[in-house]
Formats: C-alpha cells, sequence, structure tokens
C-alpha cells in the first residue's frame, strides 16, 4: 500500500507538499507549520542583508538548513538575467544547485513570462543548476522547458497568493500526462480542497506559501494541507468510480420486504 | 576609502580585506553570499580580496519567501 517516493533530480522525498517561508507572522511559527505539514522541503528569497542596524532574527536559526531541503527563488524577478543572477548567488551562499525558477511579468498578476522564464532555465542548465520551474498551466511551454532539461514543471493553478484554487484543471491534467519529471502544482491553493483536486488530477506535489501562513491558524492549516495531500495522492492512486447521470443503489434490491 | 553597499554608501580603512570589512558590519561571512561589482566573490577568497574605493558590493542571504 505504500506510495514510491517522491523523486527530484534523483534526491528521495516522503513529503510531497512543498512549503513557502514568506508571510508568516514571525520565524517560529513558519517553522511549526512547516513541521506539521511534514514538509521536507522549503521554499527561500534571497534579499540584502540589512547592513545599517538590527539584523534580527534569522530563517536559518528556525529551519535548520541540515533537516530541510532549502529552495532558493527568484521571487521578484522580472527578467531572466536577474533570476540567474540571484540564483549564482543563492548557490554561493547556500552551495545548493536545486533551485526555484520563476521569473515574473508584471506586479498585478505576477503572471510567469514564459519567453524569459525558457531563457533562464537554459542559462541555468547549462551551468549546472537543477532548475524547478514555476510556469503557466500552457502544455505547450511545459514541454519545452521539460525538453530544456528542468527536473520539475511546476504550473500555478491559479495567480500567486489568490488563493483561487485549480482554475484550469484541463490543462494540468494535459501537462500531467505528457510529462515525465515531477509535476507540481505552484501557486493558487486557498485551502485543503484545492490541494486535494490538484493531487486527483494526478500532480506528483503541491507547492504552497499563503494559504498556510494567511490562515487563522496557520498550523493547524499546515495539517489540514498534510492531510489534504495525501487524501488526493490515494484517492489518485485509488483509481476514482465512474461518473454516473442517475442514482444506483448500494443496497441489494433482492430480499426487500 | 567609500564603497556603495547594498546601495548604501560606507567608509572602509584602505586596503581593507573583505571578510575584515564584513567582520566590521557584524556580519557572520557564512551565512551570505557576496556580489562585488557585480561578479560573485566565492567565500573562500574573502580574506585575500582587497576592496577599493569605489567598489559596489551586494551582501545577501536567505529569508523567507514563497
Amino acid at each position: 500500500m505504500d506510495d514510491a517516493p517522491l523523486i527530484i533530480a534523483g534526491r528521495s522525498f516522503q513529503s510531497r507538499l512543498i512549503v513557502g517561508t514568506g508571510k508568516y507572522k514571525s520565524y517560529a511559527q513558519n517553522a511549526e507549520a512547516a513541521a506539521a505539514a511534514g514538509a521536507e522541503i522549503v521554499t527561500v528569497a534571497l534579499r540584502r542583508v540589512n547592513v545599517s542596524g538590527d539584523v534580527g532574527e534569522r530563517l536559518v536559526d528556525h529551519l535548520d538548513p541540515q533537516k530541510f531541503t532549502y529552495l532558493p527563488n527568484t521571487a521578484g524577478c522580472f527578467t531572466a538575467d536577474d533570476a540567474v543572477r540571484t540564483l549564482r548567488l543563492a548557490r554561493e551562499a547556500g552551495g545548493w544547485r536545486l533551485v526555484k525558477l520563476e521569473v515574473l511579468s508584471d506586479q498585478k498578476t505576477l503572471y510567469p513570462d514564459m519567453e524569459e522564464t525558457l531563457k533562464a532555465a537554459k542559462l541555468l542548465i547549462a551551468e549546472g543548476f537543477e532548475v524547478m520551474v514555476y510556469c503557466s498551466d500552457d502544455p505547450v511551454y511545459a514541454r519545452k522547458l521539460e525538453d530544456a532539461g528542468c527536473c520539475a514543471i511546476m504550473p500555478l493553478g491559479s495567480l500567486i497568493g489568490s488563493g483561487l484554487g485549480i482554475q484550469n484543471p484541463v490543462n494540468i491534467r494535459l501537462i500531467v500526462e505528457q510529462t515525465r519529471v515531477p509535476v507540481i502544482v505552484d501557486a493558487g491553493v486557498g485551502t485543503a480542497s484545492d490541494a486535494v483536486v490538484a493531487m486527483e488530477l494526478g500532480c506528483d506535489g503541491v507547492l504552497m506559501n499563503t494559504a498556510i501562513a494567511e490562515a487563522k491558524d496557520p498550523v493547524r492549516m499546515a495539517r489540514a494541507m498534510k492531510h489534504a495531500v495525501i487524501a488526493g495522492r490515494e484517492a489518485y492512486l485509488a483509481g476514482r468510480m465512474a461518473k454516473k447521470r442517475y442514482a444506483d443503489p448500494s443496497s441489494p434490491l433482492a430480499g426487500l420486504i | 576609502m567609500q564603497l556603495s553597499v547594498n546601495g548604501e554608501l560606507k567608509q572602509a580603512a584602505e586596503a581593507a580585506n573583505l571578510r575584515a570589512f564584513l567582520a566590521d558590519l557584524g556580519i557572520d561571512p557564512r551565512k551570505v553570499a557576496v556580489e562585488r561589482n557585480r561578479e560573485i566573490v566565492p567565500r573562500s577568497l574573502f580574506e585575500e580580496t582587497l576592496l577599493s574605493d569605489g567598489d559596489q558590493l551586494e551582501i545577501v542571504e536567505f529569508v523567507g519567501g514563497g
């Protein structure tokens, strides 16, 4: 009955839920939520050190990079050049080659700019990075990114931070069917049922930040998401019943009094 | 001499090396990456990297993000 592990770029993970580390009230709450989610991978951003004044708390003091796989992102990058520059620095800061690439188009939608994303992916892969790529739910670009050598295809369910769920399940399913590397829905999950939908579509995992961080009780929502991802995965593997237009009694018709 | 560090002007001693300069700022060199004039300085070279007047440094670290 055991499920196969999630394998990304040759690394094996038991958890299919990847969580972000942004927007939490504190890094302490963030760490508690990540533990409740059972996450093994956490996304992190790279930013300027505060060089004038108190440095405050550090992420690494709460989420141990030895215990969690840090996945540096390129959030806030709007060109391929910026994304490549950021991840080169991330590799130097942490020593990790596994990265999350996202190149965004505009502040209002944060929709991925696929032309720049593909360009950045090719540059990074040529430099030895293992690239998990945030992308639109366009199956054509998803294939191009896979052909370029990306180690995970991560289409949006809906816009980053929107909580609108899986807006285009048909496209997500098309991407799942054509892709040989893991497909992970990244962005758009708002509540547990959205994560279930992603997994029931056959995705290999789900990545989320805001759905947990902006819940009234983030730690409890993290636990809900853990169960949701497991439930969706199990339902997908179990194979759902056929849909019918009319009722089909569950109790025997024979022997009625 | 004067340097630009993360967009802010900072003073440094003549011929200061990068490692010493980071220490003056209270920065643990093991937790950051540094770009000098748009080129990454590997951590192993912090000590032997001598700063020059007008250098532009970017010093970054991991923070929470989605």
